[in-house]
């Protein structure tokens, strides 16, 4: 399965991932060649097999709605690289 | 003997007999951190303040009579482990200033059991790597051999261990990372089972996969080092509520009668010829002790890579798309606007091999793809837990290489992800499987350490504590150290 120049550019936008010309080129290559990789598991047939998606073996894990302590404000916003009157400061979304 | 050489147990024999204070043998590892450390490069940060504050306050326990097992015994976290007040760079640029609100449970259960924090150990980037290069700050070399790799991503903690530069060390495993450094230095490293220990505050890399463990120089001290870790935590959903058996109760030393499993396909072609051989000895020593050895064969070993290596990136895109610039962590100077401050940041802020997974992650679970990528290899981990499933019906454990080879030179296979991700083959398949597995020391190929691994069924921990042990007591290979002369000579130097 290649991946061309177009497709990076694609996934890398469903991913904001900003990539520089010359990432673009080795992930076009490097990730064709995975790609290719993987490709030995269509030989498999999953036809009636169910998705494994956790090993752990629960499910719906349930508490009682009791009010906890949590961080404080200040706590929370102290890694912030831009804050506002005690908020999270981001550009503008709306013009 | 200096103190710094000493086992968990053996420091635990001194320290409750009076013959060694908690701050002197915290001195003792931080003088040997200072004496070696600029050439294997083990820790991104040391903490010194902190360590004779905690070893102070170790001792002062000791004399109000607490005999934990772990207390005032001087330990090194890896740096994806949350600690309040102290940074957790995950080996990223992203998160080179990051300092966290609050601690890890596995920290915090480490500080009720009295465990004194040394400092913070290298890793590949948010644990994504077989090496230890893919830090974005500095490479980490093997104590046997500085001029090769650790193995990863946990190699910082291993190196730190094998170095003498902390009595045991924290590492996590979503792949291989505990037990492939642990072969790659000659210690132990154990991977519990999924849910066995909590990961709270464990920054998530593969969250159906990743996992927090011990590495140690001896079975017995991982014994008690999982001892302290392992239990349910209310804060992490995929805590499981099972038992912990004392696991010191496992270092029989008797495997008589043990069923022993040996799968074909972990010994393949390309192999390095003396971790077959190595490898091939110590199951044969386990048979001496009068296991009983049987072939069996785990059919979709081939799958294994592609599975995991479709399914841990994929979740790992997922987790790492908190990574925006604004909450936490680094943010793009001057942005135009809301998707260039996400786009730079990401940019800017990740290494190759994390932006590659993120990139492999995303294209499997895109529209179109997510049904021949990403379901498809969750339907293979079906059939590779299946494969494990039939074995443990008739075998208690199961034995293998941990790494086809031993530890390989620094920059050997950076530029070749295919290449690196071969190293991880023989150790993926316990966290597709949910499984637990352990790599012990089995001695050497051309003069660099083997690892033997030992699988166990899910909470199966005290069967590899179990067989470890016993192979262990009957083996010099763990009381081997390296040289380091050379180490010593750089540093002074520098």
């Amino acid at each position: 399965m290649a991946l061309d120049r177009a497709a990076v550019e694609h996934v890398a936008e469903l991913a904001k991932l900003g990539l520089s010309e010359d990432e673009l080129v080795m992930f076009a290559e490097q990730l064709s060649a995975i790609l290719d990789y993987a490709a030995i598991l269509q030989r498999l047939d999953t036809s009636a097999i169910l998705p494994t998606a956790s090993v752990g073996g629960l499910e719906n894990v349930m508490r009682d709605d009791v009010v906890t302590p949590s961080l404080s404000q200040e706590d929370v916003l102290a890694n912030a690289p831009h804050r506002h009157a005690g908020q999270f400061q981001v550009p503008a979304i709306l013009d | 003997m200096e103190p710094y050489t000493f086992t968990v147990q053996s420091a635990q024999a001194a320290l409750q007999a009076g013959r060694l204070s908690s701050v002197d043998l915290t001195t003792s590892v931080l003088d040997r951190i200072y004496r070696v450390d600029n050439s294997v490069r083990a820790y991104l940060a040391v903490t010194p303040e902190v360590a004779l504050e905690q070893a102070a306050e170790a001792d002062k326990r000791r004399a109000e009579g607490d005999t934990s097992p772990l207390l005032g015994i001087p330990f090194a976290l890896k740096d994806i482990v949350s600690t309040a007040g102290i940074t957790t760079t995950c080996g990223s640029r992203m998160l080179a200033e990051y300092v966290p609100p609050y601690d890890a449970t596995a920290y915090r259960r480490l500080r009720t059991a009295g465990a004194v924090l040394l400092g913070k150990t290298n890793m590949d980037e948010f644990a994504m790597g077989s090496s230890t290069e893919n830090s974005a700050f500095f490479p980490t070399a093997n104590p046997w051999d500085l001029s090769r790799v650790p193995g990863g991503s946990s190699g910082g903690s291993a190196a730190a261990v094998a170095a003498d530069e902390a009595l045991f060390a924290i590492g996590t495993d979503t792949g291989g990372s505990i037990r492939q450094p642990a072969s790659l230095v000659g210690i132990v490293g154990l991977r519990p089972t999924y849910g066995r220990v909590s990961r709270y505050g464990l920054v998530a890399f593969g969250s159906s996969l990743d996992q927090i463990g011990p590495l140690t120089r001896t079975v017995t001290d991982a014994a008690l080092v999982l001892g302290a870790l392992a239990g349910y935590d209310a804060l992490d959903s995929t805590s499981v509520d099972v038992p912990v058996p004392d696991y010191r109760r496992a270092l029989s030393g008797d495997v008589r009668g043990l069923r022993v499993a040996v799968p074909r396909e972990y010994f393949v072609d390309g192999m390095e010829p003396g971790v077959a051989a190595a490898v091939r000895a110590a199951i044969d020593g386990l048979a001496s002790l009068g296991a009983e050895i049987g072939e069996v064969s785990l059919p979709h070993t081939e799958y294994a890579l592609p599975t995991y290596y479709l399914i841990a990136p994929a979740e790992a895109s997922a987790n790492l798309a908190r990574y925006d610039g604004v909450r936490f962590g680094l943010s793009a100077e001057q942005p135009i606007d809301v998707w260039d401050l996400f786009r730079r940041t990401r940019d800017e802020g990740f290494g190759s091999e994390v932006k590659r997974r993120i990139m492999l992650g995303t294209y499997a679970l895109s529209a179109g793809y997510y049904d021949a990528y990403y379901r498809k290899a969750q339907q293979a981990r079906t059939l590779i837990k299946r494969d494990f499933d039939r074995v443990f019906a008739e075998y208690d454990v199961v034995v293998a290489p941990t790494s086809p080879v031993a530890a390989f030179p620094l920059g050997a296979r950076v530029d070749d992800p295919l290449q690196m991700y071969l190293a991880d083959i023989f150790t993926l398949s316990v966290n597709l499987a949910g499984l637990c597995g352990m790599s012990v020391p089995c001695g050497f190929s051309d003069g660099l350490p083997v690892g033997l691994q030992i699988i166990g069924p899910a909470f199966g921990e005290a069967k590899l504590l179990q067989v470890g042990y016993a192979y262990e007591q009957a083996t010099p290979w763990h009381t081997m150290k390296p040289s380091l002369t050379a180490a010593e000579v750089e540093t002074a130097e520098s």
